[in-house]
């Protein structure tokens, strides 16, 4: 019966090898020739430009790229790489020694995970906040107008668990409006929150106001007043590992600038 | 009844093996080794039965084991009979088919989460049908055996029908002429001879359900008791508390260490 082994052997091996392939969590770590320090000139004028790595929330993608892109071009010479994942994954990549100059978080628990740490180089700026909304697929099948409606009998919703930051905003918010929710799932992150949402398996999701403006119209938002019991703030700051300081406080002022906040403020964050 | 064979092999002279290849073999073992090591250094062994038998912990061990039981199971229902079909019959189709069947083997887990929503989801292909037959399968403990088994079937297939085609046909052709009827062959003499191999494959699909997330996460939702397994668990404590995560890692890693030696014992044993 030895050839079940070896069957086994030269089957399993290749096939487990691929199947662990598919197991990545889909986070690009950018490696480390973001920041060389020979690319870190200043120019003549005294501009900064070089490369710049910067950690940032995912749920700054857009608004970052588009920040960044901006970026670029008004500091010729600049080439700026995001890595976006959960703000607790990149305070983790950090604490590692990943190479970055900035780190945008998602919530001021993660940035005092960085300052404690001694991770950055100056206190951090908080440069836009975000408060939750309700999400419901097109039609709102369920007919939900109000928080008090996610507590109907028979109202699948889908929240996010109570350890990530949009789950304890979710927290928040119940207790808030002193009501008792029986979701259906505690997801690990708001993007799976809406992905059941916009499949229409959850008659309902508690996501920030910024997820639903981005979903566009594969799902509606309904405001609901006790959100403000919940308000996340974004801290953004230079990191003391920047090998181009000069250029990572820039990038942190042009967040902060009237053009960066438009930015944001067009994704539906709010004022810090 | 290797046993007696054993000794004839003593009768060729010893292959002696190249002496270089037991470097990279060496690396190649480190390289696996090295990390569970490293997570070892990780654990506060102070706290470890405190973080390993919290109430969300048994809740996610005991889910798991019940789950990936059950989709073992469903494995060795609907595998046995694919893996009969496709190594002793023939039909127009049957390489196309025998590919369609290990997809998931290539499938990120997550993409096969997604496919089964839009089977089985309340607006997928056969929602509606499943709804008027007052079935709900997403958000609840069917989903994760559904995920489970979606993923870990091909396993099962893959290694049964291997030793299908190794083992050849001889005896259920004699089985045969002496007027078994082809239930008899398949029962009485078909499924012993593989046994060995369906034990493998079970176990190897029963290792892999235990260790499915991708699927999970996107197909059933997680909610304690419910549908968090053990993966699912980890990943969530990971957000919070690195150390419960290391510690729940660990129980993972024996379990399925546990599962494993078992089943070589028991092929030896044969």
């Amino acid at each position: 019966m030895r050839y079940a082994a070896r069957v086994l052997a030269a089957v399993a091996a290749p096939l487990l090898a691929l199947t662990l392939a598919g197991c990545g969590s889909g986070d690009e770590s950018p490696r480390g020739g973001g920041s060389s320090p020979t690319s870190s000139v200043t120019a003549g004028g005294g501009e900064p430009k070089g490369d710049l790595t910067v950690f940032a929330a995912a749920s700054l993608k857009k608004t970052f790229t588009q920040i960044g892109s901006r970026f670029e071009q008004d500091h010729p010479g600049t080439k700026v790489t995001f890595n976006f994942a959960g703000s607790s994954d990149l305070v983790a990549q950090l604490q590692q020694g990943a190479p970055a100059d900035v780190f945008a978080s998602a919530d001021e628990k993660n940035m005092a995970k960085a300052t404690g740490d001694s991770l950055t180089a100056a206190a951090p700026v908080d440069f836009a906040s975000n408060t939750l909304e309700i999400a419901v697929p097109p039609g709102n099948p369920a007919k939900i107008a109000t928080l008090a409606d996610l507590t109907r009998p028979g109202v699948k919703v889908v929240v996010c668990a109570p350890e990530v930051p949009c789950g304890s905003a979710a927290t928040k918010v119940e207790t808030a409006a002193a009501i008792d929710l029986k979701p259906v799932s505690e997801e690990q992150n708001v993007t799976d929150v809406l992905g059941k949402v916009i499949a229409g398996e959850a008659d309902a999701g508690l996501v920030y106001v910024t997820d639903v403006k981005g979903a566009g119209d594969k799902v509606e938002g309904i405001e609901f007043p006790q959100s403000s019991a919940a308000v996340n703030v974004y801290p953004i700051a230079t990191l003391k590992g920047a090998q181009n300081k000069a250029l990572a406080d820039a990038f942190v002022a042009a967040v902060t600038s009237a053009s960066g906040q438009g930015v944001l403020a067009d994704a539906g964050f709010g004022k810090p | 009844m290797t046993r007696s064979t054993r000794p004839g092999h003593a009768a060729y002279p010893r292959l002696g093996l190249p002496s270089w290849v037991f470097v990279p073999a060496a690396l190649g073992a480190l390289f696996v080794v090295l990390p569970l090591v490293a997570m070892l250094t990780q654990v506060e062994w102070s706290q470890f039965g405190a973080l390993v038998t919290s109430e969300s912990s048994r809740a996610a061990l005991a889910l798991s084991l019940k789950t990936s039981l059950a989709s073992t199971v469903l494995c060795i229902v609907f595998g046995v009979p694919m893996a009969v079909v496709l190594a002793r019959s023939r039909f127009p189709g049957q390489s196309v088919a025998r590919s369609l069947v290990l997809l998931p083997l290539v499938l990120p887990p997550v993409v096969g989460g997604i496919a089964l929503l839009y089977t089985f989801g309340r607006r997928g292909l056969l929602g509606h049908e499943l709804d008027v037959l007052g079935l709900q399968v997403a958000f609840s403990t069917a989903a994760v055996v559904m995920a489970q088994t979606f993923v870990a079937l091909p396993f099962l297939v893959v290694s049964l029908e291997g030793a299908l085609r190794t083992g050849g046909q001889r005896f259920e052709e004699v089985a045969a002429t002496l007027g078994a009827r082809p239930t008899t062959v398949f029962l009485r003499v078909t499924l012993p001879l593989v046994l060995p191999g369906l034990a493998s494959g079970a176990v190897l699909a029963f290792a892999r359900a235990l260790g499915e997330f991708g699927a999970t996460i996107t197909f059933a939702g997680s909610l304690q008791g419910v549908t968090r397994t053990l993966p699912l668990e980890i990943y969530l404590q990971r957000e919070t508390d690195p150390q419960a995560a290391v510690a729940l890692s660990l129980v993972l890693v024996a379990v399925a260490t546990i599962v494993i030696t078992l089943t070589r014992r028991s092929r030896t044993a044969l």
